[in-house]
């Protein structure tokens, strides 16, 4: 264990770093770079994580604990397991990307919007590590303002429209949300999040608390038909701001039904996975086809998006070892791909001042450096073999088919549409005629976007082709998750066996007396 | 006895062709420079692949693991005698090829030489691969990277023919992958654990023998549909479309790496994953080498009526593709030699005639079978060695496709299946009816007066050359099928 706390130092450096921004004056050029920096320093402080994390331990590590209220038994408690530790890497590492993919796209309001990206950081980090169910709702809230400010002061010309839907609808689940965590605190007593997850609540009870969280993530997700706020958002939204809703905050609700729903709900999460299962196997469906028929690139990926959490939530769903495996490298490579082909629209836009794919076509013979990044992204993004993306597609299909041919062979055609969508954009960009002659003589990448794209295209291919350390961070937290399921599922199925059997033995018991006397 | 080496020297011809690639597109301002950079790999790896023969020849097999994804699922290579087949066609060839393209490229003044280079070069890293693969998913992630990069190669003209030619070939090949190939795959790794080869032997396969009948047979099925560079009907199509590419393209990638991949993989899938046991005991070798029979005999009338010369050849390449699946369908050794090396033999044939017809647009702009008459006379060397190898293609000897039949209508008599043997004969007969005519208007019809056949001369040497060799090769392979046959030969026990 590491000798200070790395965890709140990981969630206080970037909101330090946010008000001295707002309180000193500085240049434009300074405040890029003062918040470029704190993102150094945030990477740097979180090796200790890598350095110290056990790999065989697949409970929480790094905890910090502080009574907070304790009259009404709230405590500032952080710790993170394998789930979470990937998660606060990504959200750690798009720090930095995400300013260096600003840093001629935003024109406007600079302290600000750097003000927000350092805001966002640290809820997102909050949000992974948090132990306390009232702090998690905290930090779940705290990144709410900064992300609807992304989308409502830098966004697109609808951004009014896209900036409130999103709140509306993220803001319903959470009242959702916070109902489910009063309920839980009511039942069990408690708002520890590891104390609850020993728990094993009433059945009917479990029920209600599901629908309420369920809901809550299917919005963040998000899954059919709760999906309506994503492409409005990433459309209108700076390119820095789609990448943090694509990478991390779409993850947080699969992280909350991995990590509340299936160990709090057990009984409940059993009833209902066939209805999740068919939810996720539509949204991978129809996330798909929607994506095909769209002309704005950001409109196209961010259907893409909701085809992949399809396959995050069919992993969790399918409660196995590989699914879950599978799906939380899904919301790992997820964040990095499509958040690198946010960061490529971002780069394109800046071009071309459009996202219309009838724009942006036949770039490949001005922009080939370009084209390379966006072909091994797309390739990627739809599962090419030996890229990242393919690993946890195929462990949630292997899960799949395992548990019954039917499911696997029903998502099979949402990879085919997925290679569709992609290759069809990726072609007309390489190779299409432009609709008008204005692409001629765009520049190429320049330093400071090889800069950010060179990192996650490493990472594309160091997962795609040794994703065992991943895996190995990943095993033993997602079979801890898994056995507090099953052992209170096998539980409930034990005592209703028992209440079941009763009948009959009793009859037995009354048969066998007159059987003996005749 | 089979013996396994663990060899890293595997990765070289690996290695090479994946560099490739890369120093052509670092030399990409010097033409000569960067052409010979690909002689150069070509070499280099052939050398590589024959370096493993004398070891393979005499029992061994080498093997290599380069990259663990999951348990089971890894990116292993294997040098074993079905490999070296492949591998070695497709690296001797590269060279010839090479030759052939600079004279091609260069008369036709081509655009996008540097992309044309790099993607040739990295289709054949990706048949390399398929070669070398030693189990499913490293088949995979080769077949793939073939289909992604040969992409731009058959668009390469980027008019409205070649785009949606190449959309044609890009949607079959990758549907088909998506569609069929990856359930296959996923199902294969449930139902077995693991994806890696059963190499040395092709009866067990690695398929257990209490799995669900039904799902191994759905499994085989889905690996037929999923491999569709094998070009069995109905999923065909994208190959006579694919013909839009340049020239060199269809003679190497399209006689030799994309549909070589195919039915190598399909051959490899079956023989080595599910084994001959398998097979017999689930029924699904007969009714492939029907679906297959059906497949050259339709093939080859279509082929009849196509005056296109390229989309001639391309049908007689669906109906040929269909006799390696037929003789290794048979399941009985000398059908399944037969069908091995005819993965060989129809290679060094059918690149011949591709050559033949890319000499014959170059020096006089013909594509149109039509207007062939007289042509010989001005063009010996081409229409020789197209000669040569056509009668390699109808099945004459010595020529070397002859003796590839010749295994497979003994395997067909042996299981007692003649309808299969009617095929195969009735095949050679429209061989010869869709062949012939070529030959014949070539060299004894008198050419039409408008035609002015006087201006036209023999193409350049770089490309006369190669075609000159690989129709020589055929003769030799006629007389000596021993080439390949003794890499077969290195399965025993079925």
């Amino acid at each position: 264990m590491t000798s200070y706390p790395v965890l709140t130092t990981l969630i206080f450096v970037p909101l330090i770093a946010a008000f001295l921004l707002l309180v000193l004056p500085m240049q434009q050029q300074t405040v890029r770079r003062f918040t470029l920096w704190t993102g150094f320093i945030e990477i740097a402080l979180s090796i200790p994580l890598l350095n110290h994390f056990n790999l065989s331990d697949g409970g929480f590590q790094f905890v910090e604990h502080m009574p907070w209220v304790p009259q009404w038994g709230l405590s500032y408690s952080l710790g993170l397991d394998g789930i979470s530790l990937l998660m606060v890497l990504l959200s750690v590492l798009l720090l930095p990307l995400t300013v260096l993919c600003s840093w001629t796209y935003i024109g406007k309001r600079i302290k600000e919007f750097h003000f927000c990206l350092l805001l966002m950081t640290s809820a997102c980090v909050g949000v992974f590590v948090a132990m306390d169910l009232v702090l998690f709702y905290v930090f779940w809230e705290a990144m709410l303002i900064p992300m609807y400010l992304l989308i409502a002061v830098w966004g697109g010309p609808e951004k009014k429209y896209a900036s409130i839907k999103f709140f509306l609808y993220t803001l319903a689940g959470s009242t959702l949300l916070l109902a489910a965590i009063v309920a839980l605190y009511y039942q069990g007593g408690t708002f520890s999040i590891p104390d609850l997850l020993t728990q094993h609540f009433p059945e009917n009870f479990q029920i209600w608390v599901f629908l309420a969280m369920a809901i809550a993530f299917a919005i963040k997700v998000p899954m059919f038909p709760f999906h309506t706020w994503l492409p409005a958002a990433h459309v209108q939204a700076p390119s820095a701001g789609s990448v943090i809703l694509a990478s991390v905050l779409l993850k947080m609700g699969t992280y909350g039904f991995l990590r509340f729903c299936l160990p709090m709900c057990p009984d409940a999460s059993q009833f209902f996975a066939p209805a999740m299962i068919a939810i996720s196997v539509v949204s991978i469906i129809y996330g798909g086809l929607v994506a095909l028929g769209q002309n704005d690139i950001k409109r196209i990926i961010a259907y893409s998006s909701v085809a992949h959490m399809g396959f995050v939530t069919l992993g969790i769903f399918l409660f196995n070892q590989q699914g879950a495996e599978g799906a939380v490298m899904v919301m790992l490579n997820h964040g990095i791909v499509t958040g690198a082909l946010f960061m490529m629209v971002g780069v394109i836009y800046e071009r071309s001042h459009s996202r219309e794919l009838l724009e942006n076509m036949g770039l490949g013979k001005y922009m080939p450096a370009f084209m390379g990044f966006f072909g091994l992204f797309a390739l990627s993004s739809f599962g090419f073999p030996g890229l990242n993306s393919f690993v946890g597609e195929a462990l949630v299909l292997i899960a799949a088919f395992a548990e019954s041919t039917k499911i696997g062979l029903v998502v099979i055609p949402g990879a085919l549409l997925a290679a569709a969508y992609m290759l069809r954009m990726g072609i007309k960009m390489a190779w299409g005629r432009p609709a008008s002659p204005q692409g001629k003589g765009w520049a190429d990448l320049n330093v400071r976007e090889w800069a950010y794209l060179l990192p996650m295209a490493v990472l594309v291919i160091y997962i795609g082709l040794a994703p065992g350390l991943t895996l190995k961070v990943i095993g033993p937290s997602v079979d801890r998750m898994l056995q507090l399921y099953k052992s209170k599922t096998e539980h409930t199925a034990q005592v209703e066996r028992n209440t079941t059997l009763r009948p009959d033995v009793l009859a037995l018991a009354e048969t066998q007396p007159t059987g003996k006397g005749e | 006895m089979v013996t396994f080496v663990h060899s890293p020297a595997l990765l070289i011809p690996l290695a090479v062709t994946f560099a490739a690639p890369m120093v052509i597109w670092l030399l990409r301002r010097d033409q000569n420079m960067r052409e010979g950079v690909s002689f150069a790999a070509a070499a280099m790896s052939f050398v590589a692949m024959v370096s493993f023969a004398p070891g393979v020849l005499s029992g061994k097999i080498y093997t290599f693991t380069l990259f663990t994804i999951l348990p089971g699922m890894t990116v292993k290579f294997c040098a074993d005698g079905l490999a070296l087949i492949f591998g070695l066609i497709a690296t001797f060839l590269w060279f010839l090829v090479t030759a052939y393209n600079i004279g091609y490229m260069r008369s036709l003044n081509e655009h996008a030489q540097t992309r044309y280079y790099f993607c040739f070069a990295t289709a054949i890293f990706g048949a390399v691969g398929v070669a070398t693969a030693a189990n499913i998913f490293t088949l995979y992630l080769f077949y793939e990277i073939i289909s992604v990069f040969t992409y731009p190669l058959v668009a390469h003209h980027e008019d409205e023919e070649a785009f949606s030619g190449a959309r044609k070939y890009f949607v079959y090949l990758m549907g088909t992958s998506k569609l069929f190939l990856l359930p296959a795959m996923i199902l294969t790794y449930v139902l077995c654990g693991t994806l890696d080869f059963r190499l040395g032997d092709l009866v067990t396969g690695i398929f257990p023998a209490d799995a669900n009948p039904t799902l191994v047979t759905l499994t085989y099925v889905l690996y037929v549909a999923g491999l569709a560079k094998a070009a069995i009907m109905p999923l065909h199509n994208w190959l006579p479309s694919a013909m839009v590419a340049p020239t060199p393209v269809s003679a190497l990638l399209h006689a030799v790496a994309v549909v070589k991949a195919g039915v190598f993989s399909l051959s490899r899938i079956i023989l080595s994953g599910f084994g001959v046991e398998t097979m017999d005991r689930l029924f699904l070798g007969i009714p492939t080498a029907y679906l297959a029979a059906f497949t050259i005999v339709a093939a080859s009338i279509i082929a009849l009526t196509k005056d296109d010369i390229k989309a001639r050849l391309a049908y007689s390449t669906v109906s040929q593709l269909s006799y390696v699946i037929i003789g290794v369908a048979m399941l009985t050794p000398v059908a399944v030699q037969g069908g091995l090396m005819h993965i060989a033999h129809h290679a060094f044939s059918k690149i011949t005639l591709f050559m033949g017809a890319g000499s014959i647009y170059v020096a006089t702009h013909i594509k149109k079978i039509s207007l062939m008459n007289g042509l010989g006379r001005r063009m010996p060397w081409t229409f020789g060695a197209f000669a040569v190898a056509s009668l390699s293609m109808i099945g004459v000897p010595p020529v070397c496709g002859f003796v590839s039949k010749w295994y497979m209508a003994q395997g067909a008599v042996a299981i007692h299946h003649y309808i299969l043997l009617c095929a195969l004969l009735a095949s050679t007969l429209l061989n010869a009816g869709y062949f012939g005519p070529i030959i014949f208007r070539a060299f004894f019809r008198e050419p039409a007066p408008e035609a002015a056949i006087e201006q036209y001369d023999e193409a350049p040497l770089v490309m006369v050359a190669p075609l000159c060799i690989t129709a020589a090769m055929s003769v030799f392979l006629g007389l000596y099928p021993e080439t390949f046959l003794n890499f077969i030969n290195t399965f025993k026990g079925f």
